[in-house]
C-alpha cells in the first residue's frame, strides 16, 4: 500500500473511532458543522474534513466517490484552486463514512418544482432543505449533484487551509500574515523565504481556521479549464485499484447464488460442492448460499454444483402479468398531477387529436465491474472495502447485519468500475460482511458472477405512457400524459432511508412534468403500480423513462401539425426558458439541421431538461448493407458553469452512448419469477463498431451550476427513435428498438 | 500437481487444477489484478491478455491449455514508463471508470502489432469484442490512431 494509502487507513481507522465519540445519526442541528472525521497523527494536520496535510504535502479528501465521472479531478481542482497547489502535486482520496461528507445538494431536488422555472426563493428553499442531507447522513454520490455539492465547500476548504497555513507561517517567521502569499504548495514571505505546507502541518493544526472569502472567478487557474484527470495513468496501466482488486494477507475468495425469484432460500444440498477443489466453506444465508474457496473461479464452480430450493417470487412471475398489472394502474387515482395547466376537457372540435401508447422495459445497470466487496470480521470489528456510492449506508447496514455498532465498522471506498446508481445500494457489501462473519479473522472477497449481477439487480422500472394531444393550425393546443408503472422511490426509499416513500412521487414523472414547453393545456399525471420487483436508481432515473414518452409524443404532435419537429420545439420553448431554446438552436446549427434528409439517412431531434441541465440532441442514422447504423450525435447542453469542459464533454458523450445502448437493445424481462437476461450476450450495449461519433457543445447561459453525469442520457433515446422514424416512416412506441428495426449489431 | 507458466517474462509454478481459467490464475494466484473479470464468457473483453503476442480472452483459456508466454497489462508499461499506446490513452483522457481499459489496451496493442496503420474499419473489427459501459469508444479510436502515428515515427 502506498504511503498515502497507509495514512488514510490509519486516519480513517482513528477517524471512525472518533465518530463513535459523539457523531451519530440525527444529532446535528441544521446549521451546525459536522465534526471533522480525520484525526491526524504527529506532524500531520486535518485542517478541515477535506484537507489532510503531512510532511509530504496535501491530500484532498473528497466527499463524493469516483465511478468514472471524473469527480476526483474536479473536486480536487476546486480545493487546489484556492490552496495554490501545483497540479502534479495534487493527491486525492475518498472520505470515510462521516456526517461531514453528507451530500449538500440532494434533498432539495425532491421538491416538486419545475427547476427551469425556479425563482430565487425557491432555490433558497431547496438549499435549506439540502441541509437535511445531514440528518439523513446522505453521503451519497448520485443525482448529478457532485459539483453543486462541492462547488463552494471544496473551494472554502482550500481557502481556509491556505489562510490557516499563512497564520502558521506568520507565527514562525514573525511577519504579518497579510504580507504572505502562497504558491506551489508553499507559503512565501516578502523576503523570498518560503516554507512548504507540510512543514507547517503541526503548527497549523493548532490554529482555529479564519473566515475566508473566495477568489473571484477571474483569478481562476484551474476551474473552467480542462485539467488532466488524476486517474488516467493508473487506469491505462492496470494499476488502478478497484474494489475487486483488493488483496489482503490470507484472503479467501467467495461467491454467492441468491434466489433468482428475489425471495428467501428454502433449502439446499451442497454435498457435491463440498468436495470440489479449493472449497473451504459453504455458508447458508437468508437469500442464498455462499461458497468460500481458494480461488474465485473454484468458488463459482462449486456454487453451480449446489442444489438449491427457492421460495416463490413475491411479484407477478411473467412479463405479460407485469404489463397487465401496470395497465390496471391507469384505472387507479393518479399519485401525482404535478403539471396541470389550462383545460384538457374542452378542446375545439376542429383540432386534430393525437393519441399514442408507449412501453418502456425494465433495465439493468450492468456496470463493467461486477458487484463485489471484501470484508474482514474480527469479533468486535468489521473492515469493509468496496466501491460504493454511499459509505455511511455500507457502514450502518453492515453493522446491523453482523450485530455490531456502526463505530465498530470501518469502510474503505475504492474507485468503482461503473456505478450508474447500482452501487448506491449496498446489498453486495452486506453479503460480504455476513460471509466474513462466519470466518472470523479471514479476509473474504465476495465476487458475483456476471449472471448474478444481471439477475440480482435493482432495476430501472418498466412503464407505460398513454399520451393524447391536440394540434390546430400548426400549433400544439394540448398535451395530456399519463405515466403508469412501479415506483423506484417506493422500492428504494425504505432500503436507503428506512422510511416509506410518501406524497406525490416526483421521480416517477420527472422529465415529463417539468419540461420548458409553453403548451396552453398541459397535464402530466403519474399512476403507481405496486409490483414488488426490486427497483433502483438508474442513470437519469425518472427521466430515463419519461423523456422517451414525452419527446416521441412531441414528434408525433409535430407531424400531425405539419411542423418541423425542431422548429416546433423551439417555438414552444423560446419564451418559456431561453437557455433551453439556446440549446436547441445550437444543436440545429451544429448538425446543419434543415428538416430534410437524403434517402438512406434519418435524423431525429429530442430535448430533455433533467438535473438542472437542458440538453438538446440530434441523432443521425444511416441505412447500410449490414443494418441501420447510428452515425453521429450532436449534443448541446447548458450546465451553467462548466468547471472542467473536457470532463463535461466526456460525461455527455458517455450519457448519450449509455442511453442509446438502452434504447437500441436494453431490456430486462421476467419469466417464472426470474430475470431472463444473464450476461452481455443477451444484455448488450453499443460497441466500437456500433457507437456513433459524438460532438458536444457546452453553453453557459443558465445562472445555476448543474449536473453533467445524467442529463445526456434521457434525450438520446427519443432522438434515436425519431431518427429511425425519419429514415423508415415506422414509429416505434416501445423500447428496445432492435425489436422494430434492423439495427446494426 | 503444479503447472509451469511464464507471465511477463517470469516463470511461475502454479498449484491449481488445470481447468482453472488463466484469468483467475493471474488475478487470484499471481496477484496480477490489472487483468479484469467482466463476464466470464468471452462477451466483454475485459480479461484480454496476449499469449505469444496474440490477444486472447483469458477467461476462456484453461491453465492447462496455455500454449505460450503470457503478457498482461502490467508488462505494457508502467506509470513511470508508459508505452506509446498507454501514453496515447493518457493524452486522449480515454478512461472514465477505467475497468475495461486494460482489456481495450491489450486488444489495441495486438491490433497495432499486426496492422501498424489501422483504418476505422480495422479498429471496428478488432475492437468489437471489447465492451465499455462508459462509452469511451470515440476516444479509444482517437488514441489508437494517435499511437499508430507515433509508433510509425519511432
Amino acid at each position: 500500500m502506498s504511503r498515502i494509502g497507509t495514512i488514510a487507513r490509519r486516519t480513517f481507522l482513528i477517524g471512525s473511532a472518533a465518530i463513535a465519540g459523539g457523531v451519530a445519526f440525527g444529532i446535528y442541528k441544521l446549521n451546525e458543522t459536522p465534526e471533522n472525521p480525520l484525526t491526524p497523527g504527529t506532524g500531520e494536520a486535518a485542517l478541515n474534513p477535506f484537507i489532510f496535510l503531512d510532511q509530504t504535502g496535501v491530500t484532498i479528501i473528497t466527499p463524493r466517490a469516483e465511478m468514472g465521472q471524473g469527480v476526483h479531478t474536479t473536486l480536487a481542482a476546486l480545493a487546489a484552486e484556492e490552496l495554490d497547489l501545483d497540479w502534479q502535486d495534487v493527491r486525492v482520496l475518498h472520505g470515510p463514512p462521516a456526517a461531514a461528507y453528507y451530500n449538500n445538494a440532494m434533498v432539495g431536488g425532491l421538491l416538486p418544482f419545475k427547476e427551469y422555472q425556479m425563482t430565487g426563493w425557491q432555490h433558497m428553499m431547496a438549499g435549506q432543505l439540502d441541509k437535511a442531507g445531514k440528518f439523513l447522513s446522505l453521503q451519497v454520490t448520485g443525482g448529478s449533484t457532485s459539483m453543486r455539492d462541492g462547488f463552494d465547500r471544496l473551494r472554502e476548504a482550500g481557502a481556509s487551509a491556505r489562510e490557516t497555513l499563512k497564520l502558521a507561517a506568520s507565527d514562525r517567521l514573525g511577519v504579518a500574515a497579510a504580507s504572505l502569499r502562497t504558491e506551489s504548495g508553499r507559503v512565501i514571505a516578502p523576503d523570498g523565504t518560503s516554507i512548504a505546507y507540510g512543514e507547517l502541518a503541526e503548527a497549523a493544526a493548532q490554529i482555529v481556521p479564519p473566515t475566508v472569502t473566495l477568489r473571484d472567478p477571474s483569478q481562476w487557474r484551474y476551474l473552467g479549464q480542462s485539467m488532466p484527470r488524476l486517474d488516467q495513468v493508473a487506469k491505462a496501466t492496470g494499476t488502478a485499484q478497484f474494489g475487486i482488486d483488493t488483496r489482503m494477507e490470507g484472503m479467501k475468495f467467495a461467491t454467492i447464488r441468491q434466489n433468482p425469484q428475489r425471495a428467501a432460500m428454502s433449502s439446499f444440498d451442497a454435498s457435491a460442492a463440498e468436495t470440489m477443489p479449493g472449497v473451504e466453506k459453504i455458508i447458508a444465508l437468508e437469500t442464498g448460499v455462499a461458497v468460500v474457496a481458494s480461488n474465485t473461479w473454484l468458488a463459482f464452480q462449486a456454487a453451480d454444483a449446489i442444489d438449491i430450493t427457492w421460495a416463490p417470487a413475491p411479484y407477478p412471475t411473467d412479463q405479460d402479468a407485469i404489463w397487465a398489472a401496470i395497465e390496471d394502474s391507469f384505472d387507479t387515482e393518479p399519485n401525482s398531477t404535478l403539471r396541470h395547466d389550462g383545460n384538457l376537457v374542452d378542446l375545439p372540435e376542429e383540432a386534430t387529436l393525437v393519441e399514442a401508447e408507449y412501453r418502456m422495459p425494465f433495465l439493468a445497470h450492468a456496470t463493467m465491474e461486477p458487484m463485489n466487496a471484501t470484508a474482514l470480521f474480527t469479533g468486535d470489528a468489521l473492515q469493509v472495502t468496496c466501491g460504493n456510492q454511499s459509505p455511511v449506508m455500507v457502514r450502518d447496514k453492515c453493522a446491523e447485519a453482523t450485530g455490531l455498532t456502526p463505530d465498530q465498522v470501518t469502510v474503505q471506498t475504492t474507485i468503482m468500475g461503473g456505478g450508474f446508481g447500482r452501487r448506491g445500494d449496498v446489498d453486495y457489501a452486506v453479503l460480504a460482511a455476513q460471509v466474513a462473519q462466519q470466518m472470523p479473522g479471514t479476509p473474504i472477497q465476495l465476487t458475483w458472477t456476471r449472471e448474478e449481477d444481471m439477475t440480482q439487480d435493482f432495476y430501472r422500472p418498466a412503464a407505460i405512457g398513454r399520451f393524447r394531444g391536440a394540434v390546430q393550425d400548426g400549433k400544439v393546443l394540448a398535451l395530456d400524459g399519463k405515466i403508469a408503472g412501479p415506483s423506484v422511490n417506493a422500492s428504494a426509499m425504505p432500503r436507503w432511508t428506512g422510511m416509506e416513500a410518501s406524497g406525490p412521487d416526483k421521480i416517477h414523472v420527472e422529465g415529463a412534468y417539468d419540461q420548458p414547453y409553453a403548451i396552453p393545456n398541459y397535464r402530466i399525471a403519474g399512476h403507481l403500480t405496486d409490483l414488488g420487483i426490486p427497483l433502483g436508481y438508474w442513470r437519469s432515473v425518472g427521466a430515463s423513462v419519461t423523456a422517451f414518452l414525452h419527446e416521441t409524443f412531441i414528434d408525433e404532435l409535430a407531424l400531425a401539425a405539419g411542423r418541423d419537429p425542431l422548429d416546433l420545439r423551439l417555438e414552444l420553448m423560446r419564451d418559456e426558458h431561453p437557455p433551453s431554446a439556446a440549446c436547441l438552436e445550437k444543436v440545429a446549427e451544429m448538425s446543419g439541421w434543415t428538416g430534410q434528409t437524403p434517402d438512406g439517412i434519418g435524423r431525429g431531434v429530442a430535448f430533455s431538461f433533467s438535473f438542472g441541465t437542458p440538453v438538446a440532441q440530434v441523432v443521425e442514422v444511416a441505412q447500410t448493407d449490414a443494418g441501420i447504423r447510428i452515425n453521429k450525435v450532436w449534443v448541446a447542453c447548458d450546465v451553467g458553469l462548466a468547471l472542467d469542459p473536457s470532463i463535461v464533454r466526456a460525461q455527455m458523450m458517455s450519457g448519450v452512448i449509455f442511453g442509446l445502448s438502452a434504447a437500441a437493445m436494453g431490456e430486462i424481462t421476467f419469466a417464472d419469477g426470474a430475470v431472463e437476461q444473464q450476461n452481455f450476450y443477451d444484455y448488450d450495449a453499443l460497441r466500437m463498431h456500433t457507437a456513433p461519433a459524438v460532438e458536444v457543445a457546452i453553453l453557459e447561459n443558465k445562472t445555476h451550476l448543474s449536473g453533467a453525469g445524467e442529463p445526456g442520457t434521457p434525450p438520446s433515446m427519443p432522438a434515436l427513435g425519431n431518427a429511425l422514424f425519419d429514415l423508415t416512416g415506422t414509429r416505434a412506441r416501445s423500447l428496445p428498438l432492435m425489436h422494430s428495426f434492423d439495427l446494426l449489431m | 500437481m503444479t503447472i509451469a507458466l511464464t507471465v511477463n517474462g517470469h516463470p511461475h509454478q502454479v498449484d491449481l487444477p488445470d481447468d482453472v481459467p488463466l484469468l483467475w490464475v493471474l488475478r487470484d494466484t499471481l496477484g496480477l489484478t490489472g487483468t479484469k473479470f467482466g463476464c466470464g464468457v468471452s462477451a466483454c473483453g475485459a480479461c484480454t491478455v496476449h499469449i505469444d503476442g496474440e490477444a486472447v480472452r483469458s477467461c476462456q483459456v484453461a491453465l492447462g491449455d496455455v500454449w505460450g508466454d503470457v503478457t498482461t497489462i502490467e508488462a505494457q508499461g508502467t506509470p513511470d514508463a508508459l508505452s506509446i499506446l498507454q501514453k496515447a490513452w493518457v493524452d486522449h483522457q480515454v478512461a472514465q471508470c477505467g475497468y475495461c481499459q486494460s482489456g481495450q489496451i491489450m486488444q489495441a496493442a495486438a491490433l497495432l502489432a499486426e496492422t501498424p496503420s489501422p483504418s476505422d474499419e480495422d479498429i471496428d473489427t478488432a475492437m468489437a469484442g471489447n465492451l465499455c459501459r462508459c462509452g469511451t469508444y470515440p476516444r479509444i479510436r482517437a488514441a489508437i490512431h494517435d499511437a499508430a502515428a507515433k509508433m510509425s515515427e519511432v
